[in-house]
């Protein structure tokens, strides 16, 4: 046991360890962002209309009046007091507007990837267990349709079909637990359908081993052979693709958010994006970016606790 | 599946190119007076909010896309070649400070980055391409620096070597051979991607720019007459999703091959690994025949 913890231990801590320049040039990227607008930053913000005065004060405000290393370095000290500026268009702190919209995010983000992980599962599973039958091509070509579909088309028919003609399901809007229901389905079906082709690949593959002619040799059920033995070794890539999918989850956010009028931070990015609202603009990009290399390092670090061949190399 | 694949995109094509000569309606040319007029015989998808031809417009959305998504395409597997050739080949801390970077960019999921420059260079056609490719190049740099670091070790790279032939001559007569299957089942993969993310960017306003139209820009000005109109969001929508299904068929079926003859990322082909499970001594026991079955099942 003391072995084992000594291997995971320095494992765990590489891992964090190799993150924190990570972070560091996510931080760079983003900061960057603002200067790579063309011509005045400040300018291009408030219009050709603005004065004179009010670009200098504008300019003046978000530090673009001081060399470059000292906005680097002010921006990187502001970002380790979680300051993440003030809203052009509000003037509150970027920092507390966005943890306000986080709760609504995460919720949607954790609800989606539910709504997958319960379509692609027994999709999946089928699909391996009748490969190549009618089953198997029936449930692929609506997996490859799920990929194929934008999430910014699929919403909007969801809300028509089952908020307009049916008047089933509101279609804007948090509210219950109702409000959340189209919104997750047009965010989780493009993940259901990767995680779809995933557990058939990777519980197709567990099929052939060997241990599981053994079990079945040993007078084990077709059901028990695929669903303890097979489909369990299968989770862990399942599992991870899950994990590494939130990125997507989180940028199927910022559009499905638009669509359902959902009051997360997918919406207040784009809202910002319309009112230049820079600042804003970056915190909720970093925001996204770290809650993703966050995400990819648990998944990392849980799959090499649940793998231990991992942690070895 | 690949069969299908091909013939969608090949239709899509022909289709994007001969529109203008197909459709009698020009894609700006705007009938107020019908306008959300539902599908007839003259208009077959309708017309949009300014009256105009639903149809010419999907078909010249298509023209936008494709030349989007193969500009991407070309551009990232450019640069994403010559920066995963480099790194593959040379190893050391130059394949070190390359993947560092990779990371970074790694960092950000997908279209957000593409969404930030955007934002800030502006919306417009030659942006979107900017910012996708600047982002694009990333997938395939990986693909080709696994390839380069696998095919660097083979005799004739290294016989080549010692003969003192220069480096961009190996890279470019020897190595790179090597990776172009995988390259171009990226491409395809990577090609439906690019669509989605430029319909994406232009279906939030920050991509192509009416009057020019785009698919993305069409579903996001039908999403308000979504109730009185939704041939306005139905036709643009199938259209990308008819794209993409197609170039992802077409990729599946690429890699399919592309593994079959190299004989799988993962060991050896599937022929083999049947062959070698054939020959493994059964437990002496079998109950009811039930593995026999799984097996003839399996294969």
């Amino acid at each position: 046991m003391c072995g084992n913890n000594d291997r995971v231990l320095p494992y765990l801590a590489r891992r964090v360890v190799l993150t924190i320049p990570v972070l560091l040039g996510v931080a760079t990227l983003v900061f960057a962002l603002i200067h790579l607008i063309p011509g005045d930053p400040a300018r291009a913000i408030l219009g050709d209309v603005a004065s004179e005065a009010d670009i200098a004060q504008l300019r003046g405000q978000l530090g673009l009046d001081r060399p470059l290393s000292v906005q680097y370095v002010s921006f990187l000290s502001g970002l380790a007091r979680a300051d993440l500026g003030t809203s052009l268009r509000t003037g509150t702190p970027v920092a507390s507007q966005i943890l306000g919209r986080l709760p609504a995010t995460f919720e949607l983000a954790l609800a989606a990837i539910v709504v997958a992980l319960t379509l692609a599962i027994p999709l999946g599973v089928a699909s391996a267990v009748w490969r190549g039958t009618f089953v198997d091509h029936a449930a692929m070509t609506v997996s490859l349709a799920g990929v194929s579909m934008p999430n910014f088309w699929l919403g909007p028919l969801l809300a028509i079909v089952f908020g307009v003609e049916l008047g089933w399901l509101p279609v804007a809007g948090r509210g219950g637990p109702e409000h959340i229901i189209l919104p997750a389905v047009s965010l989780g079906a493009a993940l259901a359908a990767v995680l779809a082709r995933m557990t058939r690949a990777t519980l197709a593959d567990q099929l052939r081993e060997p241990y599981v002619l053994a079990a079945r040799a040993r007078g084990v059920s077709r059901a028990r052979a695929v669903f303890l033995h097979a489909f369990r070794n299968s989770l862990i890539p399942i599992v991870t693709l899950a994990g590494l999918q939130v990125g997507a989850v989180l940028t199927g956010a910022v559009i499905t958010e638009t669509i359902f009028a959902w009051p997360g931070i997918g919406r207040l990015l784009v809202q910002s994006i319309g009112f230049r609202d820079y600042p804003m603009v970056q915190g909720c990009i970093l925001l996204i970016a770290v809650t993703y290399v966050a995400v990819n390092l648990v998944v990392d670090l849980a799959y090499g606790v649940l793998d231990p061949r991992i942690r070895y190399q | 599946m690949r069969n299908a694949g091909v013939f969608i995109v090949t239709v899509v094509v022909l289709a994007a190119i001969a529109g203008p000569w197909l459709v009698q309606f020009d894609p700006s040319a705007q009938e107020l007076a019908l306008r959300l007029e539902g599908p007839s015989t003259l208009h077959w998808f309708g017309l949009d909010e300014l009256g105009r031809d639903i149809l010419s417009r999907v078909l010249s959305g298509a023209r936008v896309s494709l030349v989007v998504g193969l500009v991407v395409v070309s551009v990232s597997a450019l640069i994403g070649a010559a920066v995963g050739s480099i790194a593959g080949y040379y190893g050391g801390i130059v394949d070190e400070a390359i993947s560092r970077f990779i990371d970074i960019l790694l960092a950000f999921p997908g279209l957000l980055l593409a969404i930030a420059l955007v934002a800030v260079l502006g919306p417009s056609l030659t942006n979107v391409v900017l910012a996708l490719a600047s982002i694009g190049w990333v997938g395939y740099a990986r693909v080709v620096r696994a390839q380069v670091l696998q095919a660097r070790e083979f005799e004739y790279v290294v016989a080549a070597h010692a003969i003192g032939a220069a480096t961009p001559r190996i890279l470019i007569r020897h190595i790179l051979p090597a990776a172009f299957p995988a390259l171009t089942v990226q491409a395809t993969l990577g090609m439906g991607g690019a669509i989605l993310s430029e319909a994406a960017l232009s279906f939030l306003g920050l991509g192509v720019q009416p009057p020019t139209p785009s698919w993305g820009a069409m579903i996001n000005y039908g999403r308000v007459h979504v109730l009185d109109a939704p041939h306005l969001t139905v036709f643009p929508g199938l259209a990308i999703a008819v794209v993409v299904l197609g170039l992802n068929l077409l990729g599946d079926g690429l890699r399919d091959s592309v593994e079959e003859r190299s004989g799988g990322s993962k060991g050896p082909p599937l022929r083999y690994q049947r062959a070698r499970r054939a020959s493994l001594p059964l437990p002496a026991r079998t109950t009811s025949g039930r593995a026999d079955a799984q097996r003839t099942q399996d294969t």
